[in-house]
């Protein structure tokens, strides 16, 4: 039944979705929009019914495999030396971390909170957060932002200079060498490869379907629906187990919403973290600070305009 | 009339003519340190450039710097074409930088509306201005060379 919600709200915010595809059409028009909470659609993660059983992880390594890299070998030769090669294309079997060959992994925790155990399993990928700085920072437009929430790297683009990993708070993005559009340009000198990651099904969801990961998932921990809505059910359910949110205000918001019956202070101490094995901490709207000087910004042309006239007038004084 | 004209031949004035090349120095440097290349190439090695590695810093910076330009080309168009239209005039490699740094601002002024939350722009346009505000600023930093190599002015006297 719950899985029958889900679709429906998933559609609902499809179509949204595509009207407000259509509206934009025209560069330009809605630049300055609302975060668009109907057309932006979140997943909620249940984490107390996940059993950790990698069903997620098997469905969504067979439904991208074909988006997965296939790097020309020798590399070429890069310069600096310290550019580092990544090559996970002989180790595309691990599965116990984020890789460019595994955009979603479990991670275990076993937490004891309230003098009981608990044995914490939850699915780990991109966040999808509602204003993606690996989008926004991206310093060629590779990666990008859907109208549904999806940030997705075009890997046709992408140079991979990692710079989506470095500004994610999650450091998400994976780099495999030897593939792209870098070994076309200037390959011992400039770009390093393609960033890789969770691309939440973006094809699958254009075609009315729902990512891999919410379709294999036996346990129905994952829910996707239009954002305000995944939010409204995440607080209850929060309140119905007496849980934690996670994602809802992370990095200024974000696509993915994690309900836990255990704090994530506690989780966090718990998990294995590291490359390719993302924190739990709090994260500080990233993009904020810079967009917080917008308005001063859009102020400083009146204050040059000022000071022009300022001068004027002490013109007109002095030659009088 | 004498007085006034006098005063006009010295504008602008040395405060506002550093503080632009500072201004564009900090632009140029920060906006250059949004690619990934200062610390591949050693330059944020170098002993109190670290912060050129650091993609937040530089981008704030970056942003700092472009409110100061935008108060100053509001300030220097107001100036030209109100108060000194009648005594000096732009010079063609003044109109050509004018020309380029406008393009600069407008494109610059379309990426920042692009990293606010809720922003919709085309995916393709995106690409378009990240390539035009550097194209831009490459094509400006040899027009600004070549001024300074032939000392062009960007005004002279009517």
């Amino acid at each position: 039944m719950k899985q029958e919600i889900s679709r429906r709200t998933f559609l609902r915010g499809g179509i949204a979705a595509a009207a407000g595809l259509a509206a934009s059409s025209i560069p330009g028009s809605a630049a300055v929009a609302a975060p668009n909470e109907k057309a932006q659609l979140a997943t909620l993660l249940d984490i107390s019914k996940c059993i950790g059983c990698g069903a997620c992880v098997e469905a969504c390594n067979e439904t991208n495999a074909h988006k997965y890299p296939n790097p020309k070998k020798p590399f070429p030769k890069m310069y600096p030396n310290r550019v580092p090669v990544q090559d996970w294309s002989e180790k595309q079997d691990v599965t116990d971390r984020l890789t460019p060959y595994n955009w979603l992994f479990i991670q275990h925790a076993t937490v004891n909170f309230n003098g009981e155990e608990h044995e914490i399993t939850l699915p780990r990928r991109c966040m999808h957060c509602v204003n993606p700085p690996c989008v926004k920072l991206c310093p060629w437009g590779a990666a990008r932002q859907l109208d549904n929430g999806i940030s997705r790297i075009d890997s046709d683009i992408c140079l991979g200079g990692s710079k989506c990993k470095k500004v994610c708070p999650w450091d998400i993005p994976q780099r495999q060498t030897g593939t792209g559009l870098y070994l076309d340009i200037l390959p011992s000198f400039a770009g390093n490869g393609v960033m890789y990651k969770c691309d939440r099904c973006y094809d699958q969801i254009a075609e009315g379907q729902l990512p891999a990961c919410i379709e294999a998932c036996p346990e129905d921990v994952q829910t996707i629906g239009p954002r305000d809505e995944i939010i409204q059910k995440a607080r209850a359910l929060a309140k119905e187990i007496n849980g934690y949110i996670y994602g809802e205000k992370e990095n200024g918001g974000t696509n993915t919403i994690y309900v836990s019956p255990v704090p994530f202070e506690e989780l966090n101490k718990a998990i294995e973290k590291g490359k390719g094995k993302p924190h739990l901490n709090p994260v500080k709207d990233t993009m904020a600070q810079a967009n917080n000087l917008t308005t001063a910004m859009v102020l400083a042309p009146v204050a040059g305009i000022a000071a022009a006239v300022g001068k004027f007038v002490k013109l007109t004084k002095s030659s009088k | 009339m004498r007085k006034q004209r006098d005063m006009i031949s010295k504008m602008p004035n040395k405060a506002v003519h550093y503080i632009y090349l500072i201004t564009v120095f900090f632009l140029t440097i920060t906006g250059f340190g949004q690619m990934p290349i200062f610390k591949r190439y050693y330059i944020a090695d170098i002993p109190g450039l670290g912060w050129l590695a650091k993609f937040y810093v530089t981008h704030y910076i970056h942003y700092l710097a472009a409110i100061l330009i935008l108060a100053l080309a509001a300030y220097m168009i107001i100036d030209y074409f109100v108060l000194q239209k009648k005594h000096i005039r732009l010079t063609v490699s003044g109109y050509v930088r004018g020309a380029i740094l406008v393009g600069i601002l407008v494109s610059g002024i379309f990426l920042v509306i692009r990293n606010l939350t809720g922003s919709r722009f085309e995916p393709g346009f995106i690409i378009f201005l990240d390539l035009a505000h550097l194209g831009l600023v490459m094509t400006f930093l040899m027009a600004a060379g070549y001024c300074l190599a032939r000392k062009r002015s960007w005004v002279t006297l009517r």
